[in-house]
């Protein structure tokens, strides 16, 4: 049973690395920075757990506030570029993350052992739920309540003004702005949303793995995290979860047995699954 | 209201404005008409903040716009549609005006809060009077890009009113209509005049300049070569020759 748990953590997890980039998304914004944001809500709440002895709550609560603050600095420079010019700005500040926690020792003795990150080898021991005697289906219960706390935000937005006014933004800068939308606010809060969504999903991530090392946020993290809600399409947030568990549950573990062969077929299936559903498994069906 | 003071812009070396003055009063309606290519859109466009002047001044109700971007000329006022309809397609025909609701009586009216997480409910009696006046009342949940034509030149309408203007800048709102679609649109732009809009109409259709404005202004290679009332104009040699052509 601890194996479907775990299946269910990771889902969760990369929920919310997808919803993170799906409220980006809705304004045409093609982030690769998500994993960075990721990666420093990971280190945040781990080293606050582990060297700092906090409760993982706030410590979540300051991975998600970090994320988003760093998040909210990328956007007003990306502000200045679009398209593929975006996505090369936001993979470079993402590399730069990467290779910041590569370099990144901060290590303090507790008891007879040093615990902290320590560069490329990573930061081990993030302990705080087998410490606490959390078992595997209460860690799950965690995230979930998490990721189904974005998803609901996330929603809540869809219905609002706010909503309507992302997907204008995303379709026609200059009309939005030609009634009147502050395109700076709209698109620097998008990405500050975003932002603490995949603070609080690092967060999590790094102590349901207690191990997390810079390799855990690279590019591939990175693309993970736009595909989700492509795939998925961007009408609502079950598209982006739908997504999470076609990749996870049915490509990277139900393919598993296939052996060499998984990879070629994991990229062949989601093609099929984009010519099938063009706008996403729960996109629109016309244009 | 609105005056431009030997405003240029230049693209390159090519003189789309050259030195234009033009004044527009609280309460007219105010024709701009000239061949293609001569500076009409561009002159819109500057006034709504599209691109900066190369250089002279545009001052709305004494307020230099100069430094000001889009969304705030947008606050004082100044509200435009577009010569190519740009609505946002994937959006059904009501948000495309609940989206536009950024005026300060907007921001007066509801906290920030309601202003943007509200649903749809606080702002559905003004949505619906606008969609009445536009005819687009029975397609409000359609997909912008699912109307015909016609429809959506009158919802880039609705949205620019959606903002509440003081001054709508119309840009070829006519192209591409028949001439029952023109006789609607000539009714609805006096509506809004008793409203108390100011309107800039940049137009081909003479039909309808002739018909609605109370003054008009032509423009050739930048320049203005004529401005009077409709009857002046038509009658103006000069004007006659940059339509024409002929020595």
């Amino acid at each position: 049973m601890d194996f479907y748990y775990g299946m269910a953590q990771l889902i969760g997890v990369h929920t919310l690395l997808g919803l993170s980039a799906y409220i980006v998304l809705l304004t045409g914004q093609v982030s690769m920075a998500q994993a960075a944001f990721f990666a420093i809500g990971a280190y945040t709440a781990g080293m606050l757990t582990v060297l700092a002895g906090w409760h993982i709550v706030p410590a979540l609560g300051a991975s998600s506030i970090l994320g988003a603050a760093s998040a909210c600095a990328v956007g007003f420079p990306a502000l200045r570029v679009k398209g593929l010019m975006l996505v090369i700005a936001t993979l470079a500040f993402g590399e730069g993350v990467r290779l910041f926690f590569f370099n990144f020792d901060y290590q303090i003795a507790k008891g007879n052992i040093k615990v902290g990150p320590l560069g490329g080898e990573g930061f081990r021991q993030i302990r705080f739920f087998p410490e606490n005697g959390w078992t595997t289906f209460d860690v799950m219960l965690f995230i979930w309540v998490f990721a189904l706390l974005a998803m609901a935000v996330l929603w809540w937005f869809d219905r609002s003004r706010y909503g309507a006014v992302l997907r204008a933004v995303g379709e026609d800068e200059l009309a939005a702005q030609s009634v009147g939308v502050n395109l700076t606010a709209v698109k620097v809060s998008a990405m500050t949303v975003g932002g603490a969504i995949a603070g609080v999903g690092g967060g999590l991530y790094a102590h349901y793995t207690t191990h997390i090392e810079h390799s855990s946020f690279n590019v591939l993290v990175a693309t993970f995290a736009i595909a989700y809600p492509i795939v998925g399409g961007l009408s609502n947030v079950f598209g982006t979860l739908a997504a999470v568990i076609f990749v996870q549950a049915f490509l990277v573990e139900g393919l598993r047995d296939l052996g060499d062969w998984r990879n070629l077929l994991f990229g062949a299936l989601i093609v099929l699954a984009m010519n099938l559903r063009p706008h996403g498994l729960f996109g629109r069906r016309h244009a | 209201m609105l005056e431009l003071k030997a405003a240029s812009r230049h693209f390159g070396g090519v003189r789309a404005v050259d030195g234009l003055d033009f004044r527009v009063a609280e309460g007219e309606i105010v024709g701009l008409i000239g061949p293609n290519g001569s500076g009409k859109s561009t002159a819109v466009n500057l006034v709504a903040g599209l691109f900066p002047l190369t250089s002279g001044s545009i001052t709305f109700k004494g307020e230099n716009l100069e430094s000001l971007p889009m969304h705030k000329r947008l606050q004082l006022g100044i509200a435009r549609t577009f010569q190519n309809i740009r609505l946002f397609s994937q959006l059904s025909v009501w948000q495309n005006l609940w989206v536009a609701q950024n005026s300060p009586e907007d921001r007066a009216r509801r906290g920030f809060f309601a202003r943007w997480l509200g649903g749809q409910k606080g702002v559905r009696r003004e949505i619906a009077e606008l969609l009445e006046f536009s005819g687009l009342a029975a397609k409000q949940d359609e997909l912008a890009a699912n109307l015909a034509f016609g429809e959506q030149r009158r919802l880039e309408l609705a949205r620019a009113l959606a903002t509440r203007p003081k001054l709508l800048l119309l840009d070829e709102p006519a192209a591409g209509m028949n001439s029952e679609e023109i006789g609607q649109l000539r009714s609805r732009i006096l509506q809004l005049r008793s409203r108390g809009i100011t309107i800039v109409l940049v137009e081909h259709v003479m039909e309808l300049v002739m018909g609605v404005t109370d003054r008009i202004a032509v423009l050739n290679f930048g320049q203005k070569i004529a401005e009077g009332t409709p009857a002046q104009v038509q009658a103006d040699p000069l004007v006659r020759k940059a339509y024409l052509g002929g020595a």
